[in-house]
């Protein structure tokens, strides 16, 4: 299944047994969620999570770079002629 | 919600709905791969947003959906065994194989779980130490990793009763044995935007430079669609064939590397039956032999069976894009989400299950008009 899930890391725990897990919120919903594959990833963090597994930290930067493309697609449509 | 609402601004849509119309010159065809990215297409509309001449194919990215019916049939087998707690991620339960599906055996007392994560099987493991515990490993790339953790933590726990019957599926090759389909009408891809995560996106390269197509990492939110038939559009306009990300914010060229490497301890690659398509080359996972007692298939000896698919199911047209599903005879007549013939009207990726979610109401007003 390719369906994944944006969700905020609440805590971290498991550091010690090298089976790092951690409480995600997804806009209030918690769930305990496996971060091995996130071994960056800290508290407060923005993580996609798929079947239990965070999978990638979520990159703020990027997501404002993509959001930022359309607002300049909306100059430009200001700018041509109607 | 953070990284979701902002992806679905009615301003930002309106403003590449306008841009795609004033770059499109003549028709082009695009396929999206992911069964996450049809539905987000139908659910909000973006179909419709588009100028006729661009025409969508839906692509077979709906793991559920390709998942052989021999699968499936081997999945009901096990699961009826009194000493099995058999576990499946729930989209599978309502799967129909040749005579029932895996829901019906829970009815007739089997020990069926539906489970969020394939880690829930080692909790399950612990506390029934009694039982042989099997998890149906379906899914892409994506999913992939989970199980193979799965498995690895399962040996270094040294679980006994802890078994996979494996499914998994590549989708490059999938994509590829589209393109070289002798009546390919597909001229750029959306790919899959989670898998990406997972691989990269590096396998694409060469396949956009053999067969000179342009194949645009995308997301799921219907910004994520537009943005992405955007670039790709862009690319088939101006006649180039490279592959772009769409989707930074979960994807890079490299993917995860961790993932990465625990896909490759754990599984291989080996040549396997889609459903719809037949065998790809080197289209799916099975595990390694220093994981062998952990393999379903081995643990229980389940007889081959000679499976057939309904006559009346086109799913395979379907999830080879060759047809919509809204022009099989059988669509929301004589089967629906409640009476399925086919994965495709089952899961929640399966394109007829969109269209039937979706769609229902504007074709029974066709039809009645």
């Amino acid at each position: 299944m390719c369906l994944a899930v944006p969700g905020k890391i609440l805590t971290i725990f498991g550091e010690e047994t090298l089976f790092r897990r951690g409480r995600v919120s997804f806009a209030g919903v918690v769930k305990d969620i496996c971060l091995v594959y996130v071994p960056d990833a800290r508290v407060d963090d923005y993580v996609i999570v798929h079947a239990g597994f965070a999978i990638h930290q979520l990159d703020e930067r990027q997501a404002r770079i993509s959001l930022d493309e359309l607002e300049a697609l909306g100059n430009l449509e200001r700018e041509r002629p109607s | 919600m953070k990284f979701v609402d902002e992806f679905r601004d009615p301003q930002n849509i309106a403003r590449l709905a306008i841009a795609i119309a004033q770059q499109v010159t003549r028709p082009w065809t695009i396929m999206e791969v992911c069964g996450g990215q049809t539905h987000a297409i139908l659910k909000h509309g973006v179909d419709q947003l588009l100028p006729s001449s661009i025409t969508l194919i839906h692509g077979p990215g709906c793991p559920v959906c390709v998942t052989p019916m021999e699968a499936i049939d081997k999945a009901i087998e096990i699961a009826a065994l009194s000493e099995v707690i058999f576990c499946s991620f729930g989209d599978m339960l309502r799967i129909p194989g040749s005579q029932k599906d895996l829901l019906t055996v829970k009815a007739e007392g089997g020990d069926v779980r539906a489970v969020y994560s394939p880690l829930d099987v080692l909790t399950i493991a612990q506390e029934n130490p009694n039982k042989q515990i099997v998890f149906f490993a379906v899914g892409f790339e994506t999913t992939a990793p989970t199980t193979a953790m799965t498995v690895y933590r399962a040996k270094q726990l040294g679980l006994k009763n802890v078994s996979m019957l494996v499914s998994h599926v590549r989708v490059p090759p999938a994509m590829e044995a589209i393109l070289s389909a002798p009546n390919n009408q597909v001229q750029g891809f959306l790919a899959a935007g989670h898998v990406s995560t997972i691989m990269g996106y590096r396998e694409y390269e060469d396949m956009a430079r053999q067969y000179r197509v342009p194949i645009v990492v995308t997301g799921f939110e219907p910004l994520d669609i537009l943005q992405g038939l955007f670039h790709c559009i862009g690319q088939m306009e101006a006649g180039t064939c490279g592959v772009e990300n769409q989707y930074p914010r979960v994807v890079t060229r490299k993917g995860n590397s961790l993932a990465q490497d625990m896909m490759n301890r754990v599984y291989k690659i080996v040549s396997c039956n889609w459903r719809g398509f037949g065998e790809i080359k080197d289209g799916g996972f099975a595990l390694r032999s220093e994981y062998q007692d952990f393999d379903a298939e081995q643990k229980f000896d389940t007889k081959s069976i000679v499976v057939a698919e309904s006559e009346l199911c086109r799913s395979a047209k379907v999830l080879q894009g060759l047809i919509k599903p809204t022009q099989c005879p059988a669509f929301a007549t004589t089967c629906t989400p409640e009476n399925p013939l086919g994965a495709t009207m089952v899961s929640s990726e399966g394109a007829c299950a969109a269209y039937y979610r979706y769609r229902r109401l504007e074709l029974s007003k066709v039809q009645s008009a």
